[in-house]
């Protein structure tokens, strides 16, 4: 039988966890369709969200996926220039005739939905990223153009994070957009997702027993966010974090890490999200979101 | 007694991350991409101090592109922190040349983590001191600095500080390789190593 499941018209951090509730839901035999044709909006973490769950799908029943791609043009105008109608195709089983579509009006993509499996992939995100960074940083959001170097850098911890601590692949995507109702400011947004051990389960080997019952995705995630702990006996580890959230709160923006049935986030004053939430539903490794708007 | 020698190494990490790790790219990020360097570093100040004595190491980041903190921790603090305690033919001194402010918010973020004090010499060959300093420490540097070589005993009159300031500054600089203890108790800023 197959299983029918909507995905959330706005495509975002909250229309993530949505889509994640439903999908826990799901019985573990038969098929699923993911219907997207009703979005109308998504940004890159929405977008590599939208890879992560096909992904678990395609792990958990033997037919791949089906995803009913938007029927907006304009949301697969950017989803196609995002590159996430080839990443997709790669996970779900699409219905024939529904290509890419001819991107419309200027690019507001920084990095496409990228691929990130080894510290290689980190090397060409932060090689192809630079010069594109400058132009988007200076133009959209009237950052200098030596911000580019420091947000490559934020760009590169927050992508090696992938390997060195969720032990699997993942994605990042980047594009600006102009929050005009929400926030009446441009905003760069990075998604970045993987399907590894999330942070409880990187953790847990060294710090579990001394948290003894309290230990759990929400303490796992204060753990390495707050105080930067990390499996790692190195004292030179877990500083990535600590950089990216220095270098965001410096910019006036938000990150928030979702992990298991946690997050955690860096809330500046435009956003009323909170600052922990616990009690998600469960969703395998670690999804990161990094918003940074335009300087007033 | 012969005074000694100090042989320098300029070692340009970008010349050096291209040859050990892939030659196209400028940028120094990734933990693997870091250690690849700092093992070439090592490698070649292994080949250079077995018999030549103390060396200075000039660390030549003027090609540097990004540095992140993976890379400068791999690089930067892990060659100090491996260097810090060794004598005799491994005794290597380090000075950081080229380094532009997008590399000095990692390298300072580094340097703190570890608590480790690195001497630099900007574009315009003026000297610098990285790392945590208390301000008598800094202070003392600045002495240091503007007389290059001075004798132990001269420090205190010369810098207005008292004894008990000078001796651990002195020790702490000393152990952490950014001043050079030279025969007839004279002690030398890394960075005036060469009369600069």
């Amino acid at each position: 039988m197959r299983r029918v499941i909507a995905v959330p018209p706005t495509l975002d951090e909250r229309g993530f966890d949505l889509l994640v509730e439903e999908v826990t839901k799901l019985e573990p035999e038969g098929s699923v369709l993911l219907d997207a044709r009703h979005v109308r909006w998504a940004d890159p973490y929405g977008m590599v969200g939208l890879l992560a769950v096909g992904q678990v799908l395609r792990g958990r029943y033997e037919a791949p996926p089906l995803l009913q791609l938007p029927d907006s043009s304009e949301v697969m105008s950017y989803l196609g220039r995002m590159e996430f109608l080839t990443k997709a195709a790669e996970i779900f089983d699409i219905p024939a005739g529904v290509g890419p579509r001819k991107p419309v009006g200027p690019s507001n993509v920084l990095l496409e939905i990228t691929h990130i499996r080894s510290h290689q992939d980190v090397h060409e995100v932060i090689d192809h990223v630079q010069d594109r960074a400058g132009t988007i940083l200076t133009e959209k959001l009237n950052y200098s153009w030596a911000d580019a170097v420091p947000f490559s850098i934020m760009l590169s911890e927050v992508c090696q994070n992938i390997i060195e601590h969720a032990e699997s692949g993942g994605w990042v995507g980047i594009q600006t957009y102009n929050w005009a109702r929400r926030l009446g400011r441009q905003v760069v947004v990075i998604g970045v997702v993987d399907l590894g051990v999330g942070f409880r389960g990187s953790l847990a080997r060294e710090h579990a027993a001394r948290f003894g019952d309290r230990w759990d995705d929400l303490t796992a995630l204060q753990a390495a966010f707050l105080h930067g702990v990390t499996r790692f006996r190195d004292p030179g580890r877990g500083q990535g974090l600590k950089q990216i959230r220095s270098r965001v709160h410096r910019w006036g923006g938000k990150v928030s890490i979702r992990s298991g049935t946690a997050r955690i986030a860096d809330v500046p004053e435009w956003d009323d999200s909170p600052t922990t939430e616990d009690g998600l539903a469960d969703f395998p490794g670690s999804q990161i979101l990094i918003v940074l708007p335009a300087r007033v | 007694m012969r005074a000694r020698q100090t042989s320098a190494l300029a070692i340009d990490l970008t010349r050096l991350n291209g040859r050990t790790v892939a030659s196209f790219y400028s940028d120094l990020v990734t933990r693997p991409t870091g250690r690849a360097v700092r093992l070439g570093v090592e490698q070649q100040l292994a080949e250079l101090s077995a018999d030549q004595g103390p060396c200075l190491s000039i660390l030549d980041f003027s090609q540097v592109r990004v540095m992140d903190y993976s890379c400068a921790d791999e690089i930067v603090a892990k060659l100090l922190l491996g260097y810090s305690d060794r004598k005799g033919p491994s005794e290597v001194y380090f000075l950081a040349r080229g380094l532009q402010d997008h590399h000095l918010e990692s390298v300072e973020a580094v340097l703190e983590r570890h608590g480790l004090l690195l001497a630099a010499e900007d574009a315009g060959g003026r000297s610098g001191l990285l790392g945590p300093a208390t301000s008598d420490e800094r202070y003392c540097w600045e002495v240091l600095i503007r007389h290059g070589r001075i004798a132990r005993p001269e420090l205190v009159p010369k810098s207005g500080l008292a004894e008990d300031v000078i001796l651990p500054t002195l020790h702490r600089f000393l152990a952490s390789r950014v001043v050079v203890s030279l025969p007839d108790d004279v002690i030398c800023p890394v960075t005036k190593l060469n009369g600069g």
